[in-house]
């Protein structure tokens, strides 16, 4: 089969059980297109020749009961992996090997999926282009010189061009969602406290959550089936009933309420934009299912809410990497001039940025002005998306303002590139589950993305709702394979 | 320095100075495991071989609460009468430093567990009541250790994450011997309750101590210096002295008090100003992302105070009530757990005030003297109340008694068999003691003579006699008897 | 050119306050970071200002989204002694302990 890499995953699993690949077939496709595929710039760390012995080992006695047997993978490199270098995308983690596993990742290897490598990312998820990383920007398979959205810019770049089958993103204020849209797949962001955060670097605690990517809806909602879980080693992980997301997929949701909010509707939104949307509802009402206005009043402080509390907790999460216990340590004739070169060297821009604005927002005179204040607002953002559900079963909006953007195009003006994640981030803040499926094209043939968002632990509905509208959209993704020579 | 009363003031030509004080304890949870992580909370490890990935801080590490910390800290709060906030919040408190591994301790800010409640002192001019500001959990730091090479410090995380109880007093003290009160009741409460073991020593109680001076009868506080980290009661002591006379001498100088920390230091007996750390003072606490409000239900607190054992005050209390003891007596006897269980098991079948002197006298003595505590007492409270009793039922005199104590100190053996043995017996029989008696009138006829004619100060010398010639086993009251008949 | 208005008009944190801040985040600025970061927390502040639009005197923080209590753990001892892959990726070897350039205290 020479297509392999073009299989989805559920066709993957289908040959594998049905013995017509093994394992080891299905690893080696993917570790040659990826091979043929640095220009993307997609892998921070590539472990090509432990997946494949790891895939032989599988194939000599294959366990085909497990929910991923012998399916290669390439995650983000924000989960720690034992023995395997995880830098989360920064100078300073770059000689960082972690003698532990994530939670998350642990349960993917624990189905039968095998490592191929560290996925590329902004520099602590802190982006919306990946071009904040240490190992530089990655490239949109869609077209060369096209950021493929971020944080998660490498896992989207690797599953739109089928470098890995599928994926695991974080995201925080879009990091899954955004990418996805921009790269034309599939990027689920469940409910906070559904993933377990243990062994995933922190950016924001109270916001980051872990979450499949991948081509088509079915293989995102086995994916999640499989990382969703209750976690003692995680204080906010919530022991509630999950469902067999793959099994219990429908694509009848007929009488469902879908809320529209106006909110959404920004100044300057581009007409193509707008359309999509349109079309979307058509979509919707085409599915059986009910359309109703909805209002989330508080939708334009969701963004300045965001870059107080994230980087409130981005600039304690990130006090740990100090220089003294792993990482970078930059020389010092003392202690605090050891911090302040290595956290000066260590750190890029960005990120330095984010721990400023954090540092300035908590400190003395300040706290209740910004830190405090964000947190009522984003009360009274939960409060909508509460009030709203009284109403709706879910909402859908479009995933992002634009469709990707040119590489370079915006790290001068930090604010317009926040601007990105002006439609994911109050999902973070209320703690919901949102959905971006591809949807449509924009004029220059970029891939445009909507959003679904989901009541809290109502993942099975959501994924049944973007499951029904994919039918309907059938969206093809317009890859050339243009990075192969 | 005035002693005028138990008045601790302090004099300068015309003006007296009040002394204000309040303690913040940093008191050590009991437990097996940390705070938020599962390592050891053993003492004494190799460097660095009780931290768990957590404790390193290392990346993607989150905090689990430990439940016992979270009860022993309820009981603590109860043993101080105190409010116990049934929901409380964990605060990151952001600083950098070698020892401490997350660039934050977690800490509890504006939400602690425990709220205010009371200890009593006894003092000797009588009690005192020194009010409970508040009581929180927190992480300790690590180690830092800065003397084992010339360009380096080397930092050992075994204390890092440990659960400690601040408690916060209000500024209630009055002198350094209000201090060394308020520590010890504190931890005896601690002790009582199992939840801290107060050994200074090792570090399971350490303290700040904010101190401030006033002219005496002013209402206002005068602008307060905290000296951080005192690991005894004597430095806390010294420390105080020394920094309450040097406000004293800014203030007659002229010229203000900064607010500030200071350090004490043990070898020059001074605080010194800890400037260098000031400018990173800001603390930026925020409630802890990673962990959510600590909910308590009120069952939950009821079945803690089911676990609480009778504490010092009402011990004592009931000791005065039922035994008849002295307030002095009870308070020493009740001052630690272990003394009073061993007062408690000597008096079961003996002798109520006997008992008190032989051990407030005798024992604390003798183990003062070998510097034991009273656990580690050569003599069982069992053999002491047999001692007792050989002594109440007229076996042996007090005097041969204190002969035996001392054989039994040097390894816990009965004192009957030490009676025996070395034949101590007492001499109780009247007609040996009379036919003794005659033979010491008889050698001493002059002296009989006076006393009969009115020289009635000889009886103690005839006493002396008899005692002697018995090698002091005569039982005196039987000697007086005999002695008084036939003078 | 839109950048130099916002600095000229809206310095609300002004150099001293980043270098400040840089001080608490153990981050070294020079004069010309300094004022990089000015301008783009100017403009990012400026952006995030538009919360002072809402009155929210009456509105409960909130700190966590997780609608659950914490849940309290057994006191037992579970990790071993681990000192040897905790110390391995330190930045200065030595066998037992972390090593730091000497604290001036």
């Amino acid at each position: 089969m020479s297509d392999i890499t073009k299989q989805s995953l559920s066709e993957l699993i289908k040959n594998i059980k049905d013995k017509k690949l093994s394992s080891t077939e299905v690893t080696k496709a993917f570790v040659e297109r990826s091979e043929k595929s640095k220009e993307l710039n997609a892998y921070v760390t590539e472990d090509f020749s432990a997946a494949i012995d790891k895939a032989k080992k599988f194939d000599e006695n294959p366990n085909l009961d497990l929910k991923l047997p012998g399916i290669p993978m390439a995650v983000k490199d924000l989960f720690c992996t034992k023995n395997v270098k995880t830098t989360a995308g920064s100078k300073i983690l770059n000689n960082f090997t972690p003698t532990y596993e994530s939670t998350v990742t642990q349960n993917i290897w624990n189905e039968g999926a095998i490592l191929l490598g560290k996925l590329n990312c902004d520099e602590f998820a802190m982006g919306s282009s990946n071009e904040t990383s240490f190992f530089g920007s990655v490239q949109n398979p869609i077209d060369k010189d096209l950021v493929p959205g971020g944080s998660s810019g490498g896992s989207s770049s690797a599953v739109a061009a089928q470098l890995t089958p599928i994926t695991i993103g974080t995201d925080t204020g879009g990091s899954i969602r955004q990418p996805a849209s921009f790269t034309g797949i599939v990027g689920l962001k469940p409910t906070y406290g559904s993933c377990s955060r243990y062994g995933i670097v922190a950016f924001a605690s109270s916001l980051d959550q872990a979450g499949p990517m991948a081509q088509n809806v079915r293989d995102c909602a086995l994916l999640h089936e499989v990382i969703s879980s209750y976690d003692e080693k995680d204080s906010t992980s919530i022991d509630f009933k999950r469902n067999n997301y793959f099994k219990e997929l429908t694509n009848n949701i007929k009488g469902k309420k879908i809320g529209i909010p106006k909110e959404y509707r920004v100044d300057g939104m581009p007409k193509e934009i707008e359309d999509l949307w349109k079309k979307g509802i058509d979509y919707v009402k085409d599915c059986g299912a009910e359309i109703i206005d909805i209002s989330l009043p508080h939708t334009n402080y969701a963004l300045p809410t965001y870059y107080i509390v994230a980087p409130a907790e981005a600039s304690s999460n990130l006090a740990r990497y100090d220089g003294v216990k792993y990482g970078f340590r930059a020389d010092g004739e003392n202690l605090i001039d050891m911090y302040e070169k290595t956290r000066s060297e260590g750190f890029g821009a960005e990120v330095q940025r984010r721990i400023m604005i954090g540092t300035y927002v908590l400190s003395s005179g300040y706290y209740d002005a910004y830190y405090l204040k964000a947190q009522k607002v984003r009360k009274l953002i939960k409060n909508d998306f509460d009030e709203a559900y009284k109403k709706v079963d879910a909402i859908l909006t479009p995933s992002t303002p634009s469709s990707a953007f040119k590489i370079g195009e915006k790290t001068n003006d930090p604010v317009s590139m926040y601007l990105n994640d002006i439609f994911t981030v109050p999902v973070n803040l209320a703690g919901l589950p949102g959905i971006s499926i591809p949807a449509g094209h924009d004029a220059k043939g970029y891939p445009l993305g909507l959003q679904i968002i989901g009541k809290a632990f109502d993942e099975q509905n959501l994924l049944n709702i973007a499951y029904a509208m994919e039918e309907k959209i059938n969206f093809k993704n317009k890859i050339t394979d243009w990075w192969i020579k | 320095m005035s002693k005028d009363k138990s008045e601790y003031l302090i004099n300068r030509k015309d003006n007296q100075y009040e002394v204000v004080i309040g303690l913040e304890v940093h008191a050590q949870v009991t437990s097996e495991s940390k705070l938020f992580s599962t390592s050891s909370t053993k003492f004494g490890a190799e460097p660095n071989t009780q931290v768990s990935l957590v404790d390193a801080a290392l990346p993607g590490m989150l905090p689990v609460i430990n439940e016992y910390c979270v009860k022993q800290a309820i009981k603590t709060g109860i043993g101080l009468k105190a409010k116990i906030n049934k929901r409380s919040v964990f605060d990151r408190k952001n600083y950098f430093y070698a020892d401490l591994p997350q660039g934050y301790q977690i800490s509890q800010f504006k939400d602690p567990i425990v709220g205010e409640g009371k200890v009593i002192l006894d003092m000797p001019d009588g009690q005192k009541e020194v009010g409970i500001e508040r009581l929180h959990l927190e992480q300790d730091a690590g180690k830092s250790i800065h003397d084992l090479d010339p360009k380096n410090t080397f930092v050992d995380l075994n204390r890092s994450g440990v659960a400690l109880m601040e408690i916060v007093s209000k500024p209630d003290l009055r002198s350094p011997d209000e201090v060394n009160a308020y520590v010890k009741k504190l931890r005896s409460i601690m002790r009582y309750l199992g939840t801290c073991d107060g050994n200074m020593q090792e570090g399971s109680l350490r303290a700040d101590v904010n101190v401030s001076v006033r002219k005496k009868g002013s209402k206002e506080f005068g602008t307060r210096c905290e000296i951080k980290n005192v690991n005894s009661i004597k430095f806390m002591q010294m420390a105080i002295e020394y920094e309450a006379n040097r406000q004293v001498d800014l203030i007659e100088d002229g010229q203000s008090i900064d607010q500030e920390t200071r350090l004490f230091d043990t070898k020059k007996n001074e605080t010194r100003s800890m400037r260098s750390k000031e400018d990173a003072h800001d603390y930026r606490y925020f409630p802890d992302p990673d962990l959510l409000p600590l909910e308590v239900s009120e069952d939950f607190i009821e079945k803690l105070k089911l676990e609480i054992p009778e504490l010092p005050d009402e011990k004592k209390k009931r000791f005065i009530e039922k035994f008849k003891l002295s307030p002095y007596e009870a308070t020493i006897l009740v001052s630690d757990n272990e003394t009073s269980n061993y007062f408690e098991n000597v008096i079961k079948k003996s002798d109520v005030k006997l008992a008190t002197n032989w051990i407030i006298g005798e024992l604390f003595a003798a183990l003062n003297e070998k510097n034991l505590e009273i656990t580690q007492s050569p003599i069982s409270a069992g053999n002491l109340s047999k001692l007792i009793n050989l002594i109440k039922d007229g076996t042996i005199s007090g005097k041969i008694a204190k002969t035996v104590f001392e054989h039994m100190m040097e390894g816990d053996k009965d004192p009957k068999k030490i009676v025996e043995e070395k034949g101590l017996k007492q001499e109780s029989d009247p007609k040996a003691l009379e036919a003794l008696i005659d033979k010491v009138i008889d050698d001493n006829r002059e002296k009989a003579t006076e006393f009969k004619s009115g020289k009635v100060k000889l009886f103690g010398f005839f006493v002396g006699q008899v005692m002697k010639v018995s090698a002091g086993k005569a039982n005196p009251q039987l000697v007086n008897e005999i002695l008084k008949k036939k003078l | 050119m839109i950048v130099c208005d916002i600095f000229n008009y809206h310095m609300s944190i002004d150099l001293k306050t980043i270098k400040h801040i840089s001080k608490l985040s153990r981050i070294s600025v020079d004069e010309k970071k300094a004022e990089k970061l000015a301008v783009d927390l100017n403009s990012i502040f400026e952006f995030i200002e538009k919360l002072n639009e809402l009155k929210t005197d009456n509105v409960q923080p909130l700190t966590s989204v997780a609608e659950t209590t914490l849940k309290l753990r057994d006191d037992k001892v579970k990790s071993k002694n681990l000192r040897e892959q905790i110390i391995k990726n330190s930045p200065q070897e030595n066998e037992d302990y972390f090593v730091v350039p000497k604290v001036i205290e």
